[in-house]
């Protein structure tokens, strides 16, 4: 017989009676959540892989902290390549009064190689693309230090010790990371003019790029060729490995957006579990019938699957269409991040998210579905006859492997899967057992409550297992939401209120040796005592203990980009305020002209550093070497200057060196700052205050990403509610008539209904405050080293938003049962 | 229809119970059977082995020459949908399900082609053919039965069980359920088995069964 279309048939008039809705909203949300992730991280990564090159400006690009050997771009050229140079660093740029850090890049002829520049004459108006570079003697503004400046065209800039004419707004250029990674505005200005600036000394921090393109096979063979003539500082970056910054950023937010999504995952297991079971509970007599009707379990089963089946499917699709619309809003939230066009996604975030909800349907379900082809036939005669025996925890083994599945996927490695499944298994357990103790304590004192309330929290009682799974499922919700609102506010507060008043809000760099007596004086003269200039000597970690270090042998990746880059090493005969010895002792004076080090605790166990080592630094061209004295606790967030590694006096005096200083400027002498630049143009000065506001931004931004994904975990707490409601639905019924035979007053039914899900609501807050609670200490003490300060108004603000939303949502989910004439319910029921 | 030294026994509290004890009767087609008897005679586990819901502990049930209990539980399903109606006391239609869709389940179990039009004709046949798209909760209890009845009957089934078929309904609407009971059960040439302790229900059929404590005490033509 056909039993797909039988089944079809069926399905539609379940839909009809509404008994499949619970189960198909839930899948509805969970995809939705998962696919709305999935198809936005899928897009980025199209961009990314179709704009490779244009990302890159070129096929690919040398990219080094020292001027590149001229052999590698006569080789690029030799071979038939074509060729580009770009160099970029910060600098502060003047117009008039007005003295702004930018980001200032230097093109070559040819630049960029794949891609183009846009600009325009004025912000907003419509651009163009330019197929030359900034004239020599000109310059090119991004609109935000146009606004920043206030310079039209003609305005005269100053960089450095060198006058340019603004001469075009630019609105485009292909190798720029989008606004996540340039805190500083941008400066385009042409190469042929930088030795004017006289802004590249010693200490400043200068990459310098070569652009290759040509033919394919070529480009490939030019990289072999280059590949095994690297030296240090210096690395390839091709169309396959481009942007690995945003490569990065972009693997964890999918990942942590898709974790997040997963738990809406985990809440809907919960909502098919009790709304299947419904499902089981009300067609026990409809399987016996059909069995007495002469349907083989067989069919019984298969009937049902393919009904199943098809809800999954067609839930699924809608709950992709959903995403689909979704990540249209994490596009808006996250998207200019990245690119500002987006390419349409491809179908394999549906693919993923049908799995995903297919999984959890199926897994969750087909236990139920098992048991309902057990129904014996005789039922129909003896009401009481249900299925042979329950099954425990087992039975849901499937769906709890697939479960497993999909987060070790998402988090894309083992480790970090097994924490986050260990985690959320952890935070269902504690919740589960914490609502078994408070509902515990909560039935003991109904003696005391009145009625309605005695009757409310008998019921929480009886319905013991339904109750637990109930507030799990409401804290782990609320417990997101506390922590996203309540504690975020809390550790950012915490952590604003350990910065003194007078922390330093500006840093200066690129002081020059012969700046340092004039800078003072600069500073005398006006009256203000000038602050403390630290000396600052570039070296690269070359050998610890005489044995050469290779960035190949160190597993972590921090760990190797310390390795690549070059150190800012300072010297000191006293150990800085806020400095804390560790291990070891400070050099004494007489120790003078002995080589010893002092290296911060954390980078010493980077990199495997121990008190007692040898360190071999290379500077320039020369090298030295020092034992490592002593182990020393910075405190960052005092935002003075400090250094990884400070030498004793004596080791590095003899190489080219530039200072540093931080200093707390009221906004009132924002002015001093202006004249400063004017007086020393090769300095940087570099506001904490805008820094941190750019950062302030990122977050906020990402944590609203992270607020729309968890609005599909709160939409999902709310199905379980529903789900819960409707599967005590019938048995309230029954009872409600009952009590109503007995003289129950209307009033009394409600306030009864009130009493139950207002406890259930109040239990659940007061399980996620404790969880939240407990995650802020966790998260202040252990991974952001604040104190923690406890929130007095988590537990009551956590229970009474509890009581009130879950008390409201229960009694309107229930309103209907008081509705029913008692007599018929009773007699339908016997 | 043959039921053959048919016995249940069940523990109970640790005793063996004797609900039915070694029971012989049989019925020919078109033949009207009524049993009776006291509540907990054994009635309702009679109707549930003739039908092979249940399973006993002893004896056997020949339906068209098939010993039911020979078959495994699938087995007596199918022999089941092909041979056998049932009408319930309380009914029994599926809440989800039209008046039309409930005729056409059975049919549709059966793997029929043209559900729709039998279904449609087995309403027809019971009056109801105004009130096919109609659900059960919709439906007054006599106009349920009628439903029920239009079910049993859709398969043409050899065998037709009832049990109580008029305990939840007023005497009005049970005489009249009765009547369309017999009417179909001679059209169809159907062996009637039916429970009940209404005597004057058990005077129209050939046949009147009296169960006492599992025991057939009395056989009246």
């Amino acid at each position: 017989m056909n039993s797909f279309a039988l089944s079809l048939r069926m399905l539609r008039r379940e839909w009809r009676a509404g008994e499949l809705r619970v189960l198909a909203a839930a899948l509805v949300i969970a995809v939705a959540s998962v696919t709305s992730v999935g198809f936005f991280t899928d897009r980025v990564g199209r961009a990314l892989a179709q704009q490779a090159n244009m990302l890159l400006g070129a096929d690919l690009v040398l990219i080094s902290d020292h001027p590149l050997d001229a052999g590698f771009e006569r080789e690029a050229l030799r071979r038939g390549l074509r060729t580009a140079h770009t160099l970029s660093f910060p600098s502060m740029v003047l117009h008039g009064e007005r003295a702004q850090l930018a980001e200032i890049k230097a093109v070559s002829r040819n630049y960029p190689l794949r891609g183009q520049l846009r600009v325009t004459q004025q912000p907003y108006a419509p651009d163009r693309a330019s197929s030359e570079i900034p004239e020599v003697g000109t310059a090119w503004l991004d609109e935000r230090l146009f606004k920043q400046l206030d310079a039209g065209p003609g305005a005269d800039l100053e960089v450095g010790t060198s006058h340019l004419a603004m001469s075009a707004v630019l609105t485009q250029e292909p190798d720029r990371a989008g606004v996540l990674f340039n805190i500083a505005p941008r400066l385009l200005m042409n190469i042929q003019d930088i030795p004017a600036t006289g802004l590249i000394q010693e200490g400043s921090r200068v990459s310098y790029r070569l652009l290759v393109a040509g033919e394919v096979g070529t480009v490939e063979l030019f990289r072999t060729w280059a590949t095994a003539g690297l030296k240090r500082g210096e690395r390839l970056e091709g169309v396959s490995d481009a942007r690995p910054e945003i490569r990065a950023a972009l693997a964890r937010a999918e990942r942590f957006l898709g974790l997040a999504a997963l738990t809406s995952i985990i809440l809907a297991a919960v909502a098919v579990v009790m709304a299947t079971r419904r499902f089981m509970a009300r067609h026990l007599d409809n399987c016996a019938v059909m069995r007495c009707l002469g349907a083989q379990q067989r069919l019984i089963f298969r009937l049902y699957l393919i009904q199943f089946l098809l809800l999954g499917i067609l839930s699924s699709l809608i709950g992709c269409l959903l995403g689909y619309l979704g990540q249209m809003v994490l596009a808006q939230r996250l998207g200019s991040m990245v690119a500002a066009e987006l390419p349409l996604p491809s179908m394999l975030p549906a693919v993923q998210g049908v799995l995903t909800g297919m999984v959890t349907l199926l897994g969750f379900s087909l236990p139920f579905l098992q048991q309902l082809k057990h129904v014996p036939a005789l039922r129909v005669l003896r009401h009481e006859l249900g299925p042979p025996g329950r099954f425990g925890l087992i039975g849901f083994a499937l769906g709890l492997a697939g479960i497993s599945g999909l987060v070790l996927w998402q988090a894309g490695d083992a480790k970090l899967g097994g924490y986050v499944l260990a985690g959320m298994g952890a935070a269902i357990l504690v919740a589960a057992l914490l609502a078994l103790l408070l509902i515990r304590t909560l039935s003991g004192m109904r003696r005391q409550a009145a009625a309605s309330w005695r009757y409310g929290l008998a019921n929480i009682a009886r319905r013991a297992g339904g109750s637990v799974a109930q507030v799990s499922a409401f804290s782990l919700g609320m417990l997101m939401l506390l922590l996203l609102t309540v504690v975020r506010g809390d550790l950012m507060q915490s952590w604003q209120s350990t910065l003194p008043a007078e922390a330093p809000n500006r840093f200066v760099i690129n002081i020059q040796p012969d700046q340092v007596e004039l800078l003072r004086g600069f500073f005398h003269g006006r009256h203000i005592p000038p602050p403390a200039l630290y000396p600052m000597v570039r070296g690269r970690l070359l050998a610890v203990n005489g044995k050469p270090v290779a960035t190949g042998e160190y597993a972590d990746q921090r760990a190797q980009r310390l390795l690549e880059r070059e150190f800012n090493l300072s010297w000191s005969d006293r150990l800085p305020d806020d400095n804390q010895l560790v291990a070891g002792k400070w050099w004494a004076r007489e120790d003078h002209g002995a080589a010893q080090l002092s290296v911060e605790e954390g980078i010493a166990s980077t990199l495997g550093i121990k008190l007692g080592d040898q360190l071999t630094y290379g500077v320039g061209g020369a090298t030295f070497s020092a034992r490592v004295a002593s182990l020393r606790k910075v405190n960052w967030d005092s935002f003075r200057v400090n250094f990884f590694v400070v030498a004793s006096p004596g080791v590095l005096e003899k190489f080219p060196a530039s200072y540093i200083t931080s200093l707390h400027l009221p906004d009132a002498q924002g002015s001093l700052l202006d004249e400063m630049v004017k007086a020393f143009p090769n300095l940087t000065v570099i506001d904490v205050a805008a820094v941190m506001n750019e950062v302030r931004t990122i977050m906020d931004r990402v944590a609203g990403a992270v607020e729309f994904v968890f609005l599909f975990t709160w939409l999902m707490g709310f199905t379980v509610l529903y789900a819960a409601i409707a599967a005590t639905r019938d048995e309230r019924v029954y009872e409600t008539a009952i009590l109503r035979t007995l003289g129950a007053s209307r009033r009394q039914l409600l306030a009864g209904l009130f009493a139950e899900f207002a406890g259930i609501g109040m239990l659940a807050g007061l399980v996620a405050a404790l969880g939240a609670s407990g995650t802020s200490y966790f998260l202040s003490t252990r991974i952001l080293a604040l104190p923690y300060v406890f929130n007095f108004w988590l537990l009551p603000v956590g229970m009474l938003a509890g009581a009130a939303a879950i008390g409201v949502a229960g009694v309107a989910g229930c309103y209907s049962v008081l509705n029913q004439p008692p007599l018929q319910t009773i007699r339908d029921n016997s | 229809m043959q039921a053959i030294a048919l016995t249940k026994q069940v523990t109970s509290e640790g005793a063996p119970l004797i609900i039915l004890d070694q029971l012989d009767f049989s019925a020919s087609p078109g033949e009207s059977v009524a049993v009776l008897g006291a509540s907990g005679s054994g009635k309702s586990t009679l109707l549930g082995l003739l039908a092979g819901l249940d399973v006993p502990t002893g004896g056997k049930v020949l339906l068209d020459g098939t010993d039911l209990f020979a078959l495994d539980e699938d087995g007596r399903a199918a022999l089941r949908g092909r041979l056998v109606g049932f009408v319930f006391q309380s009914f029994q239609l599926l809440p989800a399900l039209t008046a039309l869709e409930n005729v056409m389940l059975p049919l549709e179990l059966a793997g029929v082609n043209g559900a729709r039009v039998e279904a449609s004709s087995a309403l027809e046949r019971v009056g109801l053919a105004q009130r096919a798209s109609h659900y059960p909760r919709q439906l007054s209890g006599g106009e349920q039965q009628r439903v029920a009845i239009a079910r049993a009957f859709s398969v043409n089934p050899r065998l037709l069980l009832a049990d109580e078929p008029t305990g939840n309904l007023d005497s009005a609407t049970g005489e009249r359920i009765i009547d369309l009971l017999f009417k179909l059960n001679q059209e169809h040439g159907t062996t009637l088995i039916l429970v009940t302790h209404d005597e004057r229900l058990a005077q129209r059929c050939h046949r009147r069964l009296h169960l006492d404590r599992g025991v057939l005490v009395q056989e009246q033509a």
